[in-house]
């Protein structure tokens, strides 16, 4: 008997179920990394808003620096198989026994969990940015809601591209340890098909391949993105509508800031 | 001379324990065009600052049209009135040369799209960069990039600009098309106040030069005066250190 054989039983018998958790395995990423994204935006724009005069604001900024620290802390700090656990039994223990709507749950994990990171991702990415982009802002009279509106985000969204696609990539195959708590995605389908085949390597091995095929696609996916939003680095100019060969090229110059 | 657009008075400026700004006290009327030279660290470019107010004056006080700028008028709005040129160009890296002179338009003026683009147009034009409008600052030249700002900081209508050393970061064969650009722009009546190291440009294109010196006015006046018979010693030697380079 080899492994090939073991393979080809276990996916004839569980295949489609397997295939079937990968639904909600990519949809719980996607949704929890752009929920987290959102929460990571608003956390990070928060915590860069420079010192203003005024003494509630300040006072209340205070306390909301507080808010999110505490919460970055707390969730980058802790597993999230550990989190997914408290969630779910402490809402059980709260409410009588009562249990979350499972895919729901899951999405509010992930979203939460990604958001403590993409926090701190945005920060950085926001304090990456060339202090010329907020001067030039304000020179102008933009005030600094507007400024990070128009300016910043969008350039802290191409900054942090690759670091929210390694988040999505890790969502991927974390959503994994949602199985804890029931969540039928691909691991939880994987794992029973190994309890009711007795055949455990070749089953987790066809989960190992499809997380890998689905993780490998997304990368190359963003990428793409990536370089979409890069644009080309010259730009053309036609010196004359009669003669083309006089179009000027203008080289790359090295960027003032990156 | 005319009703003045902007007086400093007494102004100083600290960044903790050192003091930038000793005593800045100089008026610039309608139209007029202020060279401020001096060696570097003599606190020119932070004069420059306070007046846009990036930097906050720690004392004394400046005003426009007779209004102190920090407790009777609101930053954004006197802000938009009074534009400002950088060094290092500043243009938003995630806009087309188009885009950067529209986005003050539509988010501090309140202008509608298609005014601000009319308006972006016209002194993209009026700069040379027409083909140009729908490059990204990355994709442009220094000298390109100047001329951008100095459109995005007329799409504005201010009645000031401000140039903070506007060619110090260009390669010399860019400093001209910048230069030219400023010239024309002070002959058609823009107040105008540049801190620059381009001596030539003081000394033929503004109306009165201001010679600054470890934070105090050292000697002003018209370019003549200055540059034909500075009087103060200081001058004298920033002067001569400067043309025999």
């Amino acid at each position: 008997m080899s492994i090939f054989s073991d393979i080809a039983i276990v996916w004839s018998k569980y295949g489609m179920q397997i295939i079937s958790g990968i639904g909600n395995t990519v949809m719980i990423s996607i949704v929890g990394t752009l929920i987290g994204l959102v929460i990571g935006l608003f956390n990070g724009v928060i915590r860069t808003i420079p010192t203003v005069k005024n003494l509630f604001a300040r006072g209340f900024l205070r306390v909301a620096n507080w808010i999110i620290s505490t919460y970055v802390e707390v969730f980058r700090g802790t597993p999230m198989m550990v989190q997914a656990m408290i969630i779910f039994w402490g809402y059980a223990y709260m409410n009588g026994g009562a249990q979350l709507p499972l895919i729901p749950a899951g999405i509010v994990i992930v979203s939460i969990n990604t958001g403590a990171y993409i926090t701190e991702i945005v920060r950085g990415g926001i304090i990456s940015i060339d202090r010329g982009q907020f001067e030039g802002a304000m020179s102008i009279g933009m005030s600094h809601f507007s400024t990070m509106i128009h300016i910043i985000i969008p350039q802290v969204m191409r900054n942090i591209l690759p670091s929210v696609s390694n988040e999505f990539v890790v969502n991927i195959k974390d959503t994994s340890v949602l199985n804890v708590i029931g969540v039928t995605e691909l691991y939880f389908y994987a794992a029973s098909a190994a309890k009711n085949s007795y055949k455990v390597f070749a089953s987790y091995l066809i989960a190992c391949a499809i997380y890998f095929c689905l993780t490998f696609t997304i990368t190359r996916i963003l990428r793409l993105i990536e370089k979409r939003i890069e644009g080309k680095a010259n730009y053309t100019v036609f010196g004359s509508q009669s003669d083309v060969d006089s179009e000027i090229h203008l080289e790359k110059e090295e960027p003032v800031n990156v | 001379m005319s009703e003045s657009v902007i007086d400093i008075r007494h102004l100083k400026k600290d960044f903790g324990d050192n003091t930038v700004l000793k005593d800045i006290d100089f008026s610039i009327a309608k139209g007029e065009t202020i060279s401020v030279i001096g060696s570097s660290g003599s606190g020119k470019s932070t004069m420059l600052r306070c007046v846009n107010l990036l930097e906050e004056p720690t004392g004394g006080e400046i005003l426009f049209h007779g209004r102190n700028i920090q407790t009777e008028l609101d930053v954004s709005k006197y802000r938009a009135k009074v534009g400002m040129v950088f060094q290092s160009f500043n243009l938003f890296d995630n806009l087309n040369a188009l885009g950067n002179c529209m986005i003050g338009q539509t988010t501090v003026l309140g202008r509608d799209k298609k005014t601000a683009e009319k308006k972006a147009m016209e002194y993209l034009d009026k700069v040379g960069m027409t083909p140009y409008i729908n490059a990204k600052p990355r994709q442009l030249s220094g000298g390109q990039k100047q001329r951008v700002a100095i459109a995005r900081a007329l799409a504005m209508n201010p009645e000031v600009i401000l140039f903070d050393e506007p060619t110090s970061a260009l390669d010399p064969e860019m400093v001209g098309e910048v230069l030219a650009v400023m010239k024309k722009l002070s002959e058609s009546g823009m107040t105008m106040i540049v801190v620059t190291h381009e001596m030539a440009f003081a000394r033929d294109v503004s109306d009165r030069v201001i010679f600054m010196s470890d934070g105090y006015i050292c000697e002003q006046g018209t370019p003549d005066e200055v540059f034909g018979d500075p009087k103060r010693k200081e001058t004298k030697s920033f002067l001569s250190r400067f043309l025999n380079q």
